[in-house]
């Protein structure tokens, strides 16, 4: 039988903001790479081809060290998708084990071994006279980093926020994603020589084209951190938030510690979460733990939600609310501005659509929620900051950069990368992208 | 020297102070009507504040705040030599005189001096146009940069709301007068609390002269990432940090901007009591 981790007990957890999965103990991990076949299935739903059956092997035969050296060959992040990728729409989901509906949870054993050794593999750093920029510092640039530096490369990293990390430090809280676990991997990234220049915002404090004065190739790594809106009334009352904005002043600027920490978040009574994402289970869970009682709402189905089905199964542990088939056309304001309720549409389903998700349509009957505040995550584009301060770099309608194969952009000695290239993504593919990108660069430049 | 080390600090009135500090890229960079965005320690909120000016051969920038609540006073205890913790500018964009301009009316209230000062300094300066100033305050111990400004521009009115220095009345008044002694403008840029840009915006409209203003809505990251300081622009949701902070007023809704920037005014209240 599948080996699950334990997790932190609901009625504890939704008081505090430490991991709810506690991770494998060294039996259960043991335990659970013994039931792999070693067939090797799963290797093509993993972005960045990590060769798992032979870390789940040696993780089998008690070599930890072993599995993670092999899992380091090919991701520099272990920890961190160990711990965020959407393994059961990617690895787990090839596993042959998954039609008996018992994947082996190959997620869980990469974060335990990467856990374990928090030592890093060090090693000679040829000298090669060359330098390369990176701007924006999430999963996409730091791999970038890691892969660049390796082959000798003198790196900066530009980062217009005050923390490295991009969403890893201000989009996904610590009770998924501790921040210890992101100062390790920076820290070992400043171990290797990689520099990091933080409150650096490209286009403002600094230009594209100084920057290429002094470094020889630049990789554009900003990441997709424009949230979109409802565009209904009411949206900007006092109580709605932008998940970004919620998000942020928990997670970088850690507002559930006021006032030890200084920035202020309202602790609200009734909140609605409206989106069926990843952002919006991370809003959802925050509301909860700062004492609201919590209801998602998400137009489609819940098999629809693009969320991991882990954060799903936590936030209905946590006595989150989902309400689905209900279409926001109205948040409702007292006479000050305040958020009193939400209006909603019925939704009914109308077959399938091409992506095999659900297709919905309006009923025309409507009702409302009670609500204190409302928090809106339903999809963010990419950051414009570059776009608008770089001359002849080509994007294109929603924001995304245009690359080639090599993910070259427009510019010469410019590349691209991550969630700025595919709009908002995940983890994996935005590393994936980097090291491929890292590639080009390191075999060009 | 390093980046954000304050070079000069100034005390200029009550609870206000002046920092010039290294920062070569924001030197280099600004134009006038931008902002940055800075930390003090690490538990510390992001505050933004407007870029008073530059010296670019020094590279050095100038702030001016006054003390309202937490992190400005943590901000007035640095001394020169100290570091700002963090700092990210230039943030937002510059803004520009329309060409064919040739007489402009500045008013600025209370701290709006500040943010009025780069603009006085460019137009005067630079464009050698008319330009009027009215200067307004709640009493005299609270103006700031009057003797600056009064060296550079024109016409400087003083108005205060106790009449203990100038005239006594509020910037409006101060835009009557000025047009009552013949004076006509093609031109206004008004910087200060909300309420006072929303009555000279109420005044303009009816004297029919266009009219801009630099927001001041409660903002986190200054790059366009968070929406916490979107706010209704004509039909349109602007973000001030990104699209602004200066603007039409005539587009602006002042309540709308009102209402947003009083969300925490109860945890900024149990944060700071005062100079402890
Ligand atoms: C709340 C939330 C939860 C998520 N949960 C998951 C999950 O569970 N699993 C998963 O796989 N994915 C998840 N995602 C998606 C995933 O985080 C992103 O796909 C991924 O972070 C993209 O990486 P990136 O490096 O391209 O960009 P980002 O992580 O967005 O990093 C971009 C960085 O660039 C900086 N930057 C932007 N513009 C500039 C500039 N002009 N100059 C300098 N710096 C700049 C930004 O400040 C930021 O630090 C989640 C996203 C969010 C928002
Ligand atoms: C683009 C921009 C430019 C600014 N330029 C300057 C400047 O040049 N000099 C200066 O002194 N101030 C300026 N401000 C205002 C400054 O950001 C606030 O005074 C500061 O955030 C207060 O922080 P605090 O922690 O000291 O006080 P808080 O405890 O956060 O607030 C104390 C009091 O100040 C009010 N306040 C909080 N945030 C703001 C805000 N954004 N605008 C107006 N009032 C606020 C609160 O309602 C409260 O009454 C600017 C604001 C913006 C958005
Ligand atoms: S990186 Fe993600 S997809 Fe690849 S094996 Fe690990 S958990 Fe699975
Ligand atoms: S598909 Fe499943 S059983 Fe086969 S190697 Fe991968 S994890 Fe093991
Ligand atoms: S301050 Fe965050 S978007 Fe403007």
């Amino acid at each position: 039988m599948r080996v699950e981790p334990k997790m932190q007990d609901p009625e504890i957890r939704i008081n505090n903001f430490e991991e709810v999965n506690l991770g494998y103990t060294e039996e259960e991990a043991i335990a659970e790479a013994q039931r792999c076949r070693l067939c090797g299935a799963c290797v093509k739903g993993c972005p960045v081809g990590i060769d798992i059956p032979a870390f789940v092997n040696s993780i089998a035969k008690g070599k930890f060290r072993q599995a993670i050296d092999i899992i380091r060959q090919f991701s520099v992040l272990p920890a961190v998708c160990g711990r965020v990728c959407p393994q059961e729409n990617q690895c787990e989901k090839e596993c042959i084990l998954s039609r008996k509906g018992e994947p082996i949870n190959i997620g869980a054993l990469e974060r335990f071994v990467a856990d374990r050794f928090n030592e890093k593999e060090k090693f000679d750093i040829p000298k090669i006279g060359k330098s390369a920029g990176i701007i924006g510092s999430g999963p996409a640039g730091l791999t970038a980093a890691y892969e660049l530096r390796k082959a000798g490369f003198d790196v900066t990293i530009y980062e217009s926020l005050h923390a490295a990390g991009g969403v890893l430090r201000y989009g996904i809280p610590n009770f998924r994603l501790p921040d210890k676990i992101i100062d390790r991997e920076i820290d070992y990234l400043l171990s290797l020589g990689v520099k990091i220049q933080l409150n650096f915002l490209v286009g403002k404090t600094v230009y594209i084209n100084e920057l290429l004065e002094i470094h020889n190739g630049l990789l554009i790594t900003t990441g997709a951190g424009l949230p979109s809106r409802l565009n209904v009334p009411g949206e900007n009352g006092v109580g709605v938030f932008l998940a970004n904005e919620f998000l942020t002043r928990i997670n970088l600027m850690h507002a559930y510690d006021f006032p030890l920490y200084h920035t202020p978040i309202k602790k609200f009574t009734r909140v609605i979460v409206v989106g069926g994402g990843n952002v919006a289970m991370d809003s959802a869970r925050v509301a909860r733990r700062l004492g609201a009682d919590v209801t998602i709402v998400y137009r489609r189905e819940e098999e629809d939600m693009p969320a991991r089905k882990e954060e799903r199964l936590h936030a209905k542990e946590e006595g989150i609310k989902f309400m689905t088939l209900a279409n926001p056309v109205e948040i409702l304001l007292d006479e000050y501005k305040n958020v009193k309720g939400i209006k909603l549409e019925k939704m009914k389903v109308a077959g399938k659509g091409l992506d095999g998700r659900n297709k919905i349509e309006g009923t025309l009957e409507y009702f409302t929620l009670d609500a204190d505040a409302v928090i809106t995550a339903i999809g963010q584009t990419p950051n414009r900051i570059i776009q608008e301060n770089v001359k002849g770099l080509n994007f294109d309608s929603h924001g995304r950069v245009i690359v080639d194969e090599n993910l070259r952009t427009s510019l010469n000695r410019v590349w691209a990368a991550g969630d700025i290239v595919t709009g908002a993504a995940t983890v994996i593919l935005a590393m994936g992208e980097a090291k491929r990108a890292a590639a080009d660069m390191i075999k060009t430049l | 020297m390093e980046r954000n080390e304050i070079r000069i600090k100034e005390k200029i009135a009550e609870n206000t102070y002046s920092f010039w500090f290294y920062h070569p890229e924001i030197a280099k960079h600004f134009s006038a009507g931008q902002f940055l965005i800075l930390r003090v320690v690490k538990e510390g909120e992001r505050i933004p504040l407007t870029i008073a000016d530059v010296d670019i051969e020094k590279k050095l920038v100038r702030i001016i705040f006054q003390v309202v609540g937490e992190t400005t006073y943590l901000l007035s205890k640095l001394n020169v030599n100290d570091i700002i913790l963090d700092v990210l500018g230039p943030l937002g964009h510059g803004f520009e005189i329309p060409d064919g301009t040739k007489s402009v009316l500045l008013v600025g209230g209370g701290l709006g001096i500040a943010p009025l000062f780069p603009k006085i300094k460019e137009i005067s300066i630079n464009h050698k146009l008319k330009a009027d100033v009215i200067l307004g305050a709640r009493s005299k111990d609270l103006f700031i940069l009057v003797d600056e400004i009064s060296k550079i521009a024109s016409n400087v009115y003083l108005f205060t709301d106790d009449g203990s220095s100038g005239h006594k009345g509020l910037v409006t008044d101060g835009i009557n007068f000025a047009i009552s002694n013949n004076n006509k403008y093609d031109f206004c840029i008004a910087i200060g609390p909300i309420l006072m840009m929303k009555a000279v915006t109420e005044l303009t409209k009816k004297l029919n002269i266009p009219t801009y203003v630099s927001l001041n809505p409660i903002m986190i990251d200054g790059t366009g990432m968070c929406g916490g300081c979107r706010f209704l622009y004509g039909n349109e949701v602007k973000f001030a940090c990104v699209d602004g902070p200066v603007f039409n007023a005539f587009k602006v809704n002042f309540d709308d901007l009102i209402q947003r920037n009083r969300q925490y005014r109860e945890q900024e209240c149990q944060l700071f009591k005062g100079d402890k």
